[in-house]
């Protein structure tokens, strides 16, 4: 009897001293872990993953859930890790129709979300919350940095192509919101399309003078494979998503030197990208992808946070995100008053080192690039 | 739109149509002889392209890689109908959706888990890398060019086997009458395994010569699988030649609206609206021809009477 209570004095005094301590912080990534975009969602969790074991810091508790690129069934793991889990913070989606799912009522009932890949529209203007951050870019970014790398290359004709839903349709419209010239031909093509014969044929009848296309994963695979092969030639430019680690090595020859827009590359010159190039292929066995490099760059926002605030005091705790103090794997990094980065923007070549294929950065596309969206957000 | 782009998508569609072929036949033999409806046809469709790459990336032959797809994907079947679909053929329609679905979960999870999550590499040979000049001066990749002769060939073959020899006999009487055929002496599990692994083995035939040009990757035979069925339901379920027919058609019909349609409203309105209407509409052309013809004839163009 005597030894329960002591005990249970033990307990209580050390209930009383806990919140002095560093407070843990748990944090539920809900992300794509199967079917075909199963490579986005490793890399990103593998990233974060990394940095977390690189701070050593064990007040972080990692909760991962694989949404299997459905909008319902990331609600439910939402559902599920506010509700029974007690996050404290949720984060992971790669795909702008899941975070539209989930970020809205995940804001709503008071929750930090950190966005470590979507990026769409409609939470970056009207619809933008105190509690939403991302950290990787608002999409239409990197569709407009390879707008205004194509002026700078001196294109006047640019066949454009996209998939047909919102996000290619935010990307024909960030393209042509910076580039200049005219527009030989604009395809919508279909979600998920595997052969490109049709359009490759359009582009070669259109007098065209480059061409840019937004097809993610497998899609992109298909078109650079088919667009080599059928010797048209004119340059191609893209954002990073079809040119990113895991991909490149699928499309093989028919990729090198096309130029791509990226927020980040391996050889971005500064010490903590050093760091995550070098102990990400230690642990993993691979190169990073700029998924992996937004995964590592959300968990560092969050020890750096972690380090100023505690999570209870939701103020103190949004103030030192909105800091962004901590070291990015991209170098400069800061955030807009709508809570999305304000970044470089590069131009980057696909090279062939050894006989891995891989990017180099050539040039900047953007300098401290903010998104178009920023004004209608009343933050 | 000159006549040359016009018949450059004319062969685009034909070869988009013969790949469809060699996914439908399969289907829609073992449909029309063992009555099972296999949804995961495509999951063989992606055992080839997997064995393609795999073995083309050792040994750095791409004939070889396509033998390895056709093994692959033939035994594979052996495997599947003698493990799992040999229990669905007296079950209804629904229990043989749900264990094939089933069966694609397993083997695409099982596919990542040996071929890890990203793409895997596959070119076309260097000897069917270019483009070849037709008659005319239509520039067009002679490795899609060599997709359409194969894949006559293999029609060709098809319909030579089905019309002329005892195992096609033997098919056709499957399919008009599974009793009396067993009744006669026929060992009925055999036939059906070999049906299951010849079907298997033309998906993982189509998997390798499409993965050449596309991306290998986990969950890419769902997709087709999809346009597989219309094709069938188009052709009439079990008809081998009305899944050449309907094949085609499908093909054509994608192909020609992709590029037809957007050209078609941009004589009637301006050209962003036009080009996103026509290519709303380009995606849903192949289900009204389904929708089309499945209310003209419910039993599709080639079908029995119903």
């Amino acid at each position: 009897m005597r030894m329960k209570s002591l005990a249970l004095a033990a307990a209580l005094s050390l209930s009383v001293t806990l919140p002095a301590a560093a407070e843990p912080v748990k944090v539920g990534m809900i992300t794509t872990l199967s079917g075909g975009g199963a490579g986005l969602g490793i890399d990103v969790r593998d990233g974060f993953m990394l940095a977390v074991k690189n701070s050593g810091n064990t007040d972080l508790e990692l909760v991962v859930e694989d949404d299997q690129q459905k909008p319902d069934i990331a609600v439910q793991l939402a559902d599920k890790m506010i509700q029974s889990e007690k996050v404290d913070i949720l984060t992971g989606i790669i795909w702008s129709n899941l975070a539209m799912a989930v970020v809205p009522a995940a804001t709503a009932q008071g929750k930090f979300y950190l966005s470590p890949n979507a990026g769409p529209s409609a939470l970056a203007g009207k619809g933008c919350h105190e509690n939403y951050f991302n950290v990787a870019w608002q999409n239409d970014n990197l569709h407009e940095a390879a707008g205004a790398y194509a002026n700078d290359a001196g294109f006047k004709n640019s066949f454009i192509l996209a998939p047909n839903y919102p996000a290619g349709k935010d990307a024909l419209t960030g393209y042509k919101r910076f580039y200049k010239g005219d527009v030989a031909g604009e395809i919508y093509t279909q979600l998920g399309q595997n052969d490109y014969a049709a359009e490759i044929a359009q582009i070669r009848a259109s007098g065209a003078d480059s061409v840019f296309f937004f097809l993610p994963g497998g899609m992109g695979i298909a078109f650079m494979k088919q667009y080599a092969a059928s010797g048209v030639g004119m340059p191609l430019i893209g954002p990073a998503f079809s040119f990113d680690q895991g991909i490149l090595q699928a499309v093989g020859e028919a990729a090198l030197g096309v130029k791509n827009t990226s927020q980040w590359n391996k050889d971005i010159d500064n010490p903590a990208n050093k760091a995550f190039v070098e102990s990400f292929q230690a642990e993993y066995g691979r190169l990073p992808s700029l998924y992996a490099s937004q995964g590592f760059d959300t968990a560092n926002l969050i020890l750096s946070a972690m380090g100023k605030a505690s999570v209870g005091d939701a103020d103190a705790f949004r103030a030192a995100l909105e800091e962004a103090d901590f070291d990015s794997v991209r170098g400069s990094f800061k955030f807009a008053s709508n809570h999305h980065p304000v970044q470089d923007i590069y131009v980057r070549e696909v090279i062939k080192e050894g006989d891995v294929f891989t990017n180099k950065i050539i040039g900047t596309a953007l300098k401290d690039h903010a998104d178009a969206y920023a004004a209608e957000c009343k933050l | 739109m000159s006549p040359i782009l016009f018949i450059e998508q004319l062969l685009n569609g034909l070869q988009f149509g013969i790949m469809l072929f060699l996914m439908a036949s399969g289907l829609t033999l073992v449909f029309g002889v063992m009555g099972l409806i296999n949804l995961a046809h495509g999951s063989l469709f992606m055992i080839g392209a997997f064995a393609a790459a795999a073995v083309a990336g050792w040994s750095g032959s791409f004939l070889l890689g396509l033998a390895a797809a056709l093994a692959a994907a033939a035994a594979a079947g052996v495997i599947i109908e003698t493990v799992v679909i040999r229990r669905l053929y007296n079950r209804d329609h629904l229990d043989q959706v749900l264990a094939t679905f089933a069966l694609i979960l397993i083997l695409s999870e099982g596919t990542r888990w040996l071929f890890g999550s990203f793409p895997l590499y596959l070119e076309r040979p260097s000897w069917l890398a270019g483009p070849v000049t037709l008659p005319g001066g239509i520039e067009y990749s002679s490795y899609r060019l060599a997709l359409i002769v194969v894949g006559l060939a293999i029609a060709a073959g098809l319909f030579f086997l089905v019309t002329h020899t005892r195992l096609g006999d033997r098919i056709r009487a499957g399919e008009s009458d599974r009793e009396m055929i067993a009744a006669l002496g026929v060992d009925i599990s055999k036939l059906y395994t070999i049906v299951f692994a010849l079907g298997a083995a033309l998906a993982g035939l189509a998997g390798a010569l499409v993965g050449a040009i596309q991306s290998v990757q986990v969950g890419m035979g769902e997709p087709v699988l999809i346009l597989a069925f219309v094709v069938i339901v188009i052709g009439g379920i079990g008809s081998i030649k009305g899944a050449l027919i309907g094949a085609l058609l499908v093909g054509l019909t994608d192909t020609l609206g992709r590029f037809l349609l957007p050209i078609l409203f941009g004589t009637v309105m301006d050209p962003a609206s036009a080009t996103a209407v026509g290519s709303a509409l380009a995606s849903m052309a192949i289900y009204m021809l389904m929708a089309l013809v499945l209310l003209i004839r419910p039993q599709g163009l080639f079908g029995g009477a119903p």
